[in-house]
């Protein structure tokens, strides 16, 4: 076990009941990062992040510093938009910090305009999270009634406007470009990359940089305390602390800001201070490491630390730092078909692979699952599988069955990622539990009893 | 998108399924293989919209330097060094992997569906798809097929979601009413609830669309494709002369198409051009001569008719000499047609009293003498002034172009108009004026006075240059002169400016360009100015002006004139002002009509010749910009009927002379050989594979590019449909314009299909250039005359020997092409502040014959509402729907108002010629502005 003592850098305040006012925020070090970073460049700003390797929480974790320097130079004005529409199933890791530190997120939010060159910024609230919105609205006018937002900050003369947008309810809409057309006022289709790379034609056609909540967040910290002192928590390709929010079959799901790179799955799932063990101390039978769209993880895997550049070999993704575990009674099929279904109900329509790739493969699951499979019907997931995201599916390698990992990322004919997630639930669990295929398709016709999963409630401490 | 352009070689080396081709800078991927012969499969591209990459059909795998990846051949323009392979294993499963999800959910029902036989996922389908679905759950349901309009409907079960019609109608309509609703596989394109997808352009959707999803009512069950005859035409249901398929079934006229031109209407059409070939089957066409017994007209042979039409018009000879006769209307005849009229009007009968337009347009020598502009040339403007009417409603495919200048170009557009407009939204300035005050408004906007930030902006934007305009009759409540003088005004202060001009109706400018106009003869020529000429070849010419349309109604109202022709006019329907035209009709003794239908006005004829119509007829037509284009037959006219020249020509004989007329290329090479602004145009040169995009009049000022005109098929076997050539099925032949048939290939293993379609129509296209090349400028003048020599040898074969048309060897020169003489703006009408004066203009839909015997159209007219800027309704305590009477000098009708702050203030906007109200009884076509006032009902207040 490596529960270590590292600093809670992003939910230091969520100890207080009134963590998201501004007077709280004041007396525990507000907008003190904000000011350190006014009296700096915003060049030193940007450096400052770098030096701090801190990887975005969003998914893709790709270096925030870096790709700030991605907008093409002397091209005005340029945007920042703010990923709040945090959909994926079992995550709610930015939706506590809008809900518990809205004024953390404001003061990352001002100092990655400062830093990047931004008059106007956009936090998209997920349209589902009344709390956040709440808070988020009543912290802002707090936060322009104080001066820190608005005209001339603090007296610096930097001056940026912060806006706020609510969702409509779509899952798609946490792919950026398709925030972006959203936030623009139409439907939330992602755009084509190339040509949109959001950093050269982003809202508006302008150049935008698009990041996630709870990297913003962590802005104020590092600011405050030094790049360097972010960079020295965690190992050398994995900086800082980051949220995971772990759910299922755990006595103790929620919300843990942990180190990074040298805790592992078995801490977080198991150590009494995080997820507190399997419920009922059942064996593990599976547990998806980042969300949704990443492949599932088992038992061998439980003692990966939580660094992508060990997880993405390993045939998984971090991701959005959704832990979901399933213990032994969980049914393979049923767990799977859950996700699948939630990818088919979100495709968004756009492009044909995944909105009838989808759709196709929930109905050859559903009808799986109630007695009519046919014995082609495996191979026939995975081919349409295929015809999503060509190629090798990425996968764990099951020790067990000394099959070596495909490494993250799939490959996809479809526009954006999220058609190729749906292979991530079935090629995990055609991979590992092909014989619960098997048998609920031997057993066609006959109505099927493997035991589903029990409700969690009662399980968490 | 197309960042790759910026420091791009002249081409760019690309390599396709290892042959080494070059592409153009910029250029996207699926149009550089299929210029090179990979036709790579797809739904969702279409030339004419931005690219989305939905449908997925086009992925192939591209190697940038990376390592080969999928990529949609649409999105992506090519690079230097590009490996592409169109035939991998990869690209091969990618491609039939979308082909089977788009079948997914489609309901397979080809045998009842119209677009069976020419249909893209069909044709896909059938060469690469499955042979049979490995999906054995239901399929997705939806009700079959909803209204999505009054013209179209919606079969979202057979849609395949490839974003065409609902990007079309955002992107190029400027209608976004369609769009995507809910997500995943139930999303579904639908219109947003209780407003129907009301565009003057939704036909083009059933066009775009790859599948049978969207289907047109006036087509839906009419026909099956390989049933269909087709020849391609162009459009006569307004002037800008969109090139089209026009194809029928059983002699009847079942369907037009768009065909892709790039100088004209890039494959779209409105839905009047589209749909009104349903006025051309209407069972009410005339198809005996019809000639007055007592109070009824009955059915007479040829013989009869044309004697008793003769016997009018010599009768209105005997009675008041040639001045006593008049010939009005002649828009809807074709080049041909308009010049035998001519010819016998000015020639035999000797009366200069012929007008084409009715009373609606501008005066000739203005258009005629206008340096011209193409719609090219004004859409590539820096800026573009919009002078006249309201283009959606008039000319709708032209305001297409301009919306696509303005919104995809940063064309700047001033708009200089009595009220908002279509093109209004994407105007840079629109500047307001009341009637009677279009110059005023136009000296103050050269000028910058004022402190109007509109003016002063719209001031700078004719100071940088390089502008266009597009004139037109702003309403018909307002004599012409007021935007003449404006027009004065532009042309004597900004150098250079060109202008395109926007009489409205079918071929009203090839009737002006060969003489139905007064004081001009055939090839934009002044009367006297080409008196010597045509005296010399047609042996006689008026000897003064006559009158125009208003003029000669006036002279008519006043018993001047003693036979009156109507060749397909309807002045009682058409002309401004009714009681004038009342007035003249009751009292002209004579009246000869030469119409499709029976009018109003022809039912007061005393002979009454039915003349074939659009789609009945060969011949030419002139558009807007002067483009001379073919039109082909393709169905037989009704009964008797026949084409208006024939008619001429009989007329001629049994008035003792010989036109000199007997075939259409007879006329067409007289028309070369005497029309100066047609010297050099010879009739072969429309028909060879560079003209089918027409040809600009005069010559020697345009040279055409009809190299980049698209592959079209002008086929018998219509299975590739007009501008979805591209789309088509793979397997199909494809008759070239020249007439040579190319077999398509279908993508195959090997690769080595040999030369497919676009390589031929390249080729072609070359050839076309090569033949082009020969009439550089400087060989004009060698050009023209052995294009004369062809002339004369061609009216020797065709029109036989000793008739006037026979070109004079020595003789008077060549009349000048009339120039346009600047009108000095009077001063503007007194303003009377009791009243308001009256705009009426046109809409799409009307009372007009043919949309009103065109059963879909026909309800379509949206009636009549007064449009009154909401601070002069305040004025007079009126609010939108209530009732009033509006008042003129001329009589009164009862209006229900609207306020609309698009309506310049002191104006009253009432749309012309609609069911409910007649504007016409309202406007005095003798005065310069029409002053109403308006009434509230119950008697009260007025202003």
């Amino acid at each position: 076990m490596a529960v270590t003592d590292a600093p809670r850098i992003v939910t230091a305040r969520f100890e207080y009941d009134d963590s998201h006012t501004l007077s709280r925020y004041l007396a525990t070090g507000g907008y003190e990062g904000l000011r350190a970073a006014l009296a700096k460049t915003p060049e030193e700003v940007t450096d400052e992040v770098k030096a701090a390797n801190l990887l975005g929480r969003g998914g893709a974790g790709f270096p925030a510093g870096v790709k700030w320097g991605f907008c093409p130079p002397g091209v005005f004005p340029r945007y920042l938009v703010i990923n709040g529409d945090e959909s994926e199933p079992g995550t709610y890791k930015d939706r506590l910090l809008m809900e518990r530190d809205p004024h953390q997120l404001i003061e990352g939010v001002l100092i990655a305009s400062y830093a990047i060159g931004v008059a106007q910024a956009f936090i998209y609230v997920r349209g589902e999270m009344a709390l956040a919105q709440e808070r988020l609205v009543a912290a802002l006018n707090e936060a322009y009634e104080a001066g820190w937002v608005g005209r001339d900050i603090d007296g610096s003369g930097f001056s940026v406007d912060v806006l706020l947008h609510w969702g409509a309810g779509a899952y798609i809409v946490g792919e950026e470009t398709a925030l972006i057309e959203s936030l623009e006022g139409r439907r939330g289709f992602p755009r084509l990359k190339p040509p949109f790379f959001p950093a050269a034609k982003g809202l508006y056609l302008q150049p935008t940089v698009v990041n996630n909540v709870e990297t913003i967040s962590n802005l104020p910290w590092i600011l405050r305390n030094g790049g360097a002192a972010f960079d020295a928590l965690g190992t050398e390709r994995a900086s800082g602390t980051r949220m995971f929010a772990v759910s299922g079959h755990v006595k103790r799901p929620g919300v843990y800001e942990v180190e990074l790179g040298v805790t592992t799955f078995r801490d977080i799932i198991y150590a009494p201070v995080y997820a507190g063990g399997i419920r009922d101390d059942n064996a593990l039978k599976a547990f998806i490491p980042g969300g949704a769209s990443a492949p599932w993880f088992f038992e061998e895997h439980l003692d990966l630390p939580l660094d992508q550049t060990a997880v993405g070999p390993a045939g998984s993704m971090l991701g959005s730092g959704a832990i979901v575990v399933m213990d032994e009674t969980t049914d393979a099929v049923r767990a799977a078909f859950s996700l699948v279904r939630f990818f088919s109900h979100e495709s968004c329509g756009k492009c044909t692979p995944c909105r009838e790739g989808t759709g196709w493969l929930e109905k050859i699951v559903r009808r799986v699952l109630a007695g009519s499979g046919r014995p082609t019907d495996i191979d026939l997931i995975l081919d349409v599988v295929d015809n999503i995201s060509p190629g090798p599916y990425p996968r764990a390698g099951t020790g067990s069955l000394g099959a070596e990992p495909v490494p993250f990322p799939p490959r996809q004919t479809t526009i954006c990622p999220l058609g190729p997630s749906v292979g991530a639930p079935l090629v995990s669990a055609i991979h590992r539990f092909r014989d619960e295929f098997e048998a609920y398709i031997e057993r066609a016709g006959t109505p099927v009893t493997i035991a589903g999963p029990a409700p969690v409630g009662g399980a968490a401490s | 998108m197309t960042d790759t352009t910026r420091t791009e070689p002249e081409a760019v080396p690309v390599t396709i399924n290892g042959t080494a081709i070059e592409a153009k800078p910029g250029e996207l991927l699926i149009d550089a293989a299929e210029r090179h012969g990979v036709y790579i499969p797809r739904f969702c591209y279409h030339p004419r919209m931005r690219p989305v990459g939905m449908c997925r059909m086009c992925l192939v795998e591209v190697d940038t330097g990376r390592g080969p990846a999928l990529q949609p051949s649409c999105m992506i323009p090519v690079a230097p060094g590009m490996t592409v392979d169109t035939e991998s294993e990869a690209t091969r499963k990618a491609q039939d992997g979308v082909l089977e999800f788009l079948l997914l959910n489609h309901p397979l029902d080809c045998p009842v569906c119209d677009k069976g036989g020419e249909c893209p996922l069909q044709d896909q389908t059938l060469a690469f798809g499955p042979g049979e679905s490995r999906m054995v759950e239901q399929k997705r349901h939806f009700e079959k097929p909803i209204p999505i309009s009054d013209l179209v409907y919606l079969d979202r079960e057979r849609c395949i979601l490839c974003d065409r019609c609902t990007r079309f109608a955002d992107e190029v309509a400027g209608d976004p009413l369609i769009t995507f609703v809910d997500r995943g596989d139930h999303t579904q394109v639908n219109t947003f609830p209780d407003q129907p997808f009301a565009s003057y352009f939704s036909g083009n959707t059933v066009q775009l669309c790859p599948v049978g999803a969207l289907t047109a009512v006036p087509y839906r069950f009419r026909a099956r494709p390989w049933d269909l005859e087709q020849v391609e035409s162009t459009c006569t249901f307004c002037s800008v002369g969109c090139r089209i398929a026009v194809q029928s079934s059983t002699n009847r006229l079942v369907r037009h198409l768009g065909v892709d031109v790039d100088p004209v209407n890039w494959g779209w059409l409105c839905d009047k051009g589209r749909f009104g070939f349903e006025g051309v089957n209407s069972d009410d066409r005339l198809g005996r001569p019809l000639v007055r017994a007592g109070d009824t007209l009955a059915e007479a042979t040829w013989a009869e008719a044309l004697e008793a039409a003769a016997g009018a018009i010599r009768a209105g000879l005997d009675a008041g000499g040639p001045g006593a006769v008049a010939v009005l209307g002649g828009a809807r005849l074709t080049n041909e047609d308009a010049y035998a009229w001519a010819k016998l009007a000015k020639s035999v009968v000797g009366t200069d009293n012929v007008d084409a337009q009715i009373g609606d347009g501008l005066p000739a020598e203005v258009v005629l003498g206008l340096p011209r502009a193409t719609i090219d040339e004004v859409c590539a403007a820096r800026t573009v002034v919009l002078l006249g009417p309201d283009l959606k409603e008039e000319l709708p495919v032209l305001y297409l172009r301009l919306r696509d200048a303005a919104v995809e170009k940063g064309v700047r557009i001033v708009e200089v108009s009595p009220h908002d407009t279509g093109l209004t939204e994407v105007a840079t300035v629109a500047l307001r004026h009341r009637p009677g005050e279009a110059a005023a408004a136009v000296r103050a906007a050269l000028d910058g006075a004022g402190d109007d930030p509109r003016v002063a902006r719209a001031a700078e934007l004719l100071a940088e240059g390089d502008v266009a305009v597009v004139l037109g009759r702003p309403s018909l409540a307002e004599a012409p002169d007021a935007v003449v003088a404006a027009a004065s005004l532009l042309a004597a202060r900004l150098p250079g400016v060109r202008f395109l001009p926007v009489l409205r109706r079918a071929n009203v400018h090839g009737a002006l360009d060969l003489g139905l106009a007064p004081g001009v003869l055939p090839g934009r020529v002044d009367l006297d100015a080409g008196r010597p000429w045509f005296e010399a070849r047609w042996g006689a010419v008026p000897a003064s002006r006559g009158l125009d349309a208003t003029g000669i109604l006036t002279a008519a109202a006043e018993g001047a004139i003693e036979t009156l022709v109507l060749l397909g006019a309807d002045p009682l329907r058409d002309f401004p002002d009714a009681r004038l035209a009342q007035g003249a009709l009751e009292r002209v003794p004579r009246i000869v009509a030469v119409d499709c239908f029976l009018t109003e006005s022809s039912r007061r004829a005393h002979v009454v010749l039915p003349a074939a119509a659009f789609g009945e007829r060969s011949g030419t037509t002139t558009n807007i910009e002067g483009r001379v284009s073919v039109l082909n037959q393709k169905v037989t006219p009704p009964g008797t009927a026949r084409a208006d020249w024939m008619i001429a020509v009989e007329l001629a004989h049994r008035l003792g002379a010989d036109l000199g007329l007997d075939s259409l290329d007879g006329i067409w090479a007289e028309i070369e050989s005497v029309a100066p602004a047609h010297a050099g145009l010879a009739r072969a040169r429309l028909l060879a594979a560079d003209g089918l995009d027409g040809v600009v009049v005069p010559l020697s000022d345009h040279h055409e590019a009809g190299a980049d005109r698209r592959p079209l098929a002008q086929t018998e076997a219509p299975e590739v449909t007009a501008a979805d050539t591209h789309m088509g099925p793979e397997s199909v032949a494809t008759t070239l314009p020249g007439g040579e048939t190319v077999p398509s290939v279908p993508r195959s293993p090997s690769g080595a299909s040999g030369a497919t379609m676009p390589e031929q129509i390249a080729e072609a296209a070359a050839a076309g250039d090569a033949a082009r090349e020969a009439e550089a400028p400087e060989e004009a003048a060698a050009l023209e005359a052995a294009a004369q020599q062809a002339a004369v040898e061609a009216a020797t074969e065709d029109a036989g020997e000793g008739d006037v048309s026979a070109p004079v060897e020595h003789g008077p020169d060549r009349p000048p092409l009339l120039a346009f003489e600047p009108v000095e703006a009077g001063p503007a009408p007194p303003v009377d502040a009791y009243s308001l004066r009256l705009v009426s203009g046109r809409k799409l839909y009307d009372q007009g014959t043919l949309v009103q015997h065109a059963p879909s159209l026909a309800g379509l007219a949206p009636g009549a509402h007064l449009r009154v800027n909401p601070y002069d309704l305040d004025r007079l305590g009126l609010h939108t729907g209530d009732g009033a009477t509006l008042r003129s000098a001329r009589g009164s009708v009862v209006v229900e108002v609207e306020a609309d702050p698009g309506v310049a203030r002191g104006s009253a906007l009432l749309p012309f010629n609609q069911p409910g109200v007649s504007a016409a009884a309202l406007i005095d076509a003798t005065a310069r502005v029409t002053e109403v006032r308006l009434e509230t009902r119950a008697g009260g207040g007025g202003a």
